[in-house]
């Protein structure tokens, strides 16, 4: 993904947009405009060059269920599944596994719910179609990719009470290494 | 720095400078014995490890491809990363904790006590503890021991106040801050532990013992010993007489060398040193060097590991300082009136947000996954190794499918647990978690174990040459001037960590070898 890059907008993805949009506001902080993903409430935007806008903003929603922590900011998840959009730029075994995923999931969603995924607003019918795609090779790669990409994100250290590096800091010698006096 | 040429046939050569090959080098060149390690991996020194367990996985471990299979969660979850150990010099001493416990008496006669354990190839050591008690000693003073030779225990960090609170409410008497290789005051050149937490991605103030720093170095002093990095051993020659003559290696170019040598001595870990004996098959050996008993690659053991966490309303930051600095010793006995045989050690335990999420229970995702990371601040950890059996099926064997990058066939790990394996692992998750629980903790979470980081058996050491690979000296029962000098001629894995063992035995080892070389046996 990048802030630049080729605004050509597929009527294909016109209609998605269209119909994206109807739900956006009750489901869903992201919106799409051509190629980019917006989150005007954290403030972030980007642009996909490799997948779809809306097949991000679905990894985006399917990271988060997968590995869910109400503290944590969407930006991380997008973050953690950016690489993939980059991925299906140099591969199109990569792009294309990602995008039936993609499309399987929102068929399941729109034979339940009669909307794509990322329009369902209550996590646990989303969380029972990941069930049912949890074996696949898309479901597989991303929760085996998020384990890394997600966790190892060091910004997200301090909301999970982890400090990280502390050789530089002289370690915990001084810093607390026996301090717990609750026992 | 000293180096000796390709062709000069009067060294002893060495395969990996790990706690067994850097101990055993330095030991020799302080004898005055010429020495060349070869070590497949490049030589990292202490102010580039890094704080970081991801990057430091990536600048340390060993990531050759490996196979496995075998009814163990280890293959479901991780099936190309069997074992969890490094690939530079000072080998797996970079990466470990520091715990230095000596087996006990009835550990060497496994079979005697044991008995005859369905399954099990079990067997007694060709030594006692008795005779092994002398080089224990010179290990512990070399190692820098807490607790022995009057050096103090570590300060118990709140990792350890957790486990000490579990452990005496429920009536267990041998706690401490566990007898650990990390100067707890200066010595030997080193300073004291500084809390950092990072122990096992390589100790950045090197207050913890490796072979990178505290052996390596005094043996490149002496003229006599020279490391050679980024030489991966390939097979072992020999000559028509049955003894080996040289190694031939890849260089850091993939170029094959061939080192000429006296003495070949393999310490490459339990999964490669069986692997390069296998690989070295000739029409000779066509089962592979010093494997005329069948045993080289059997018997594989990683103790019956497992970690559980214990989870409290109130912050613990397990994290901070040292890893392993805690230990519970009182079910570290023979009494099968548990339900099985051996016994096993609680140490404490902690690993970053990273491996917690990766480490915790593969594979698992969802609200109670992340219910559990969420309360990593507030957990305290502890794991469990204890005796696992050895059994003839467990075994390192050469994957004929996959090649490595140098053309040879890449190891396949098999293992399955025992029922006595996981009787004890059962017992002891209970334990733990009346412990947890003891002290207070809302929610326990027993935690599969993960790649082996004690990799043992593969070479074992027996009285009788049909029973195993190695005499009581790491000597093969084969080959005169073919010895093994790590973790894989344990004839049992005993329930305490390896490492001790395998340095006590190193140094006993070259006794013997400058002894033999003087009186020109080999
Ligand atoms: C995270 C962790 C924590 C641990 N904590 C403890 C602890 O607290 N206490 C304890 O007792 N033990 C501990 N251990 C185990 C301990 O590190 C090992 O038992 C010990 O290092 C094994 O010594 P070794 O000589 O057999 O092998 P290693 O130390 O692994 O050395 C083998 C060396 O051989 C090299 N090599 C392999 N193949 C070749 C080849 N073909 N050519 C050239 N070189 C080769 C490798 O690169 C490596 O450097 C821990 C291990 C890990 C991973
Ligand atoms: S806690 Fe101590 S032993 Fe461990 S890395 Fe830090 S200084 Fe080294």
């Amino acid at each position: 993904m990048s802030m630049q890059g080729d605004h050509h907008t597929s009527p294909d993805d016109l209609d998605r947009r269209r119909f994206l949009k109807g739900s956006a506001l009750l489901s869903t902080s992201m919106f799409i405009v051509g190629t980019a993903l917006i989150h005007p409430g954290e403030g972030w935007a980007v642009e996909a060059t490799g997948l779809k806008p809306a097949t991000m903003q679905t990894l985006i929603k399917m990271a988060r269920d997968i590995y869910p922590h109400d503290q944590i900011a969407d930006k991380y998840y997008a973050i953690a599944v950016k690489g993939y959009d980059q991925k299906a730029t140099q591969s199109s075994d990569i792009k294309t596994l990602i995008e039936k995923g993609v499309a399987q999931v929102d068929q399941i969603a729109k034979e339940r719910h009669n909307r794509v995924y990322t329009a369902i607003i209550d996590e646990s019918p989303r969380v029972e179609i990941l069930h049912v795609v949890e074996g696949g090779p898309l479901f597989t790669m991303l929760r085996a990719g998020l384990i890394v990409d997600l966790y190892n994100q060091k910004e997200l250290w301090p909301l999970f009470g982890y400090e990280g590096e502390s050789a530089s800091k002289g370690g915990y010698i001084r810093r607390g290494f026996n301090d717990l006096a609750w026992l | 720095m000293t180096s000796f040429p390709l062709n000069d046939d009067s060294v002893v050569v060495i395969i990996g400078s790990g706690a067994g090959g850097g101990t055993l080098g330095t030991e020799l060149a302080l004898k005055g014995v010429k020495v060349v390690i070869l070590e497949a991996g490049p030589r990292i020194e202490i102010e580039d490890f890094i704080n970081d367990e991801w990057a430091s996985f990536a600048q340390l471990s060993w990531s050759d491809k490996r196979t496995t299979s075998g009814s163990w969660r280890v293959h479901k979850d991780f099936p190309n990363l069997p074992a969890w150990i490094v690939k530079a010099v000072g080998g797996t001493s970079i990466h470990w904790a520091g715990a230095s416990l000596r087996f006990q008496d009835h550990e060497f006669k496994a079979r005697t006590h044991y008995g005859n354990v369905e399954g099990a190839n079990l067997l007694d050591w060709p030594i006692t503890l008795g005779e092994l008690a002398p080089y224990y000693e010179k290990a512990e003073f070399k190692m820098g021991v807490t607790r022995t030779n009057d050096i103090p225990g570590l300060p118990g960090n709140n990792n350890f106040k957790v486990l000490e609170a579990g452990a005496t409410k429920l009536g267990y008497k041998e706690v401490h801050t566990g007898r650990m290789a990390i100067n707890s005051r200066p010595r030997d050149g080193r300073g004291s532990c500084q809390q950092i937490g990072f122990c096992f991605q390589g100790c950045k103030s090197g207050a913890k013992w490796s072979t990178l720093y505290a052996e390596l170095p005094k043996g490149e002093d002496t003229g006599n010993l020279e490391v050679r990095p980024e030489s991966h051993v390939l097979r072992i020659e020999h000559d028509g007489s049955g003894k080996v003559t040289g190694v031939v290696y890849a260089d850091s170019n993939g170029k094959h060398q061939l080192q000429k040598a006296r003495v070949v001595c393999v310490a490459g870990n339990s999964i490669e040193s069986p692997r390069i004996l296998l690989n070295s098959a000739s029409n000779q050996f066509p089962n592979g060097l010093a494997n005329s008993s069948g045993q080289v690659g059997r018997n594989y053991m990683r103790h019956t590991t497992a970690a559980v966490f214990g989870v409290f309303d109130k912050p613990v930051h397990m994290y901070r300082g040292t890893t392993m600095a805690g230990i519970v010793r009182d079910e570290s006995i023979h009494n099968p009136e548990r339900g099985f045989v051996g016994g096993y050690e609680f140490e404490t335990i902690s690993v970053g947000l990273p491996f917690m999420a990766a480490f915790l229970d593969p594979g698992a995702w969802g609200r109670k996954f992340t219910a559990a990371l969420d309360s990593y601040p507030n957990m305290a950890g502890l794991w469990i190794v204890g005796e696992d059996m050895p059994q003839e099926t467990n075994r390192i064997t050469l994957n004929k499918d996959i090649k490595d990058k140098f053309g040879m066939p890449v190891p396949n790990v098999h293992y399955d647990d025992h029922k006595n394996d996981i009787s004890m692992r059962n017992h002891a998750y209970k334990q733990a978690t009346a412990l947890y629980e003891a002290a207070g903790a809302t929610h326990v979470y027993q935690q599969t174990p993960y790649p082996s980081t004690h990799n043992l058996g593969t070479n074992r050491m027996s009285a009788n040459p049909q029973d195993g690979v190695v005499n009581k000296f790491g000597q093969t029962h084969d080959i005169k001037n073919l010895f093994v000098s790590d973790g894989s001629q344990f004839t049992t894995g005993a329930g305490e960590n390896p490492t001790l063992t395998i340095v006590a035995l190193a140094i006993r080892q070259a006794d013997y070898i400058a002894g033999e070389m003087m009186k020109r046996t080999i």
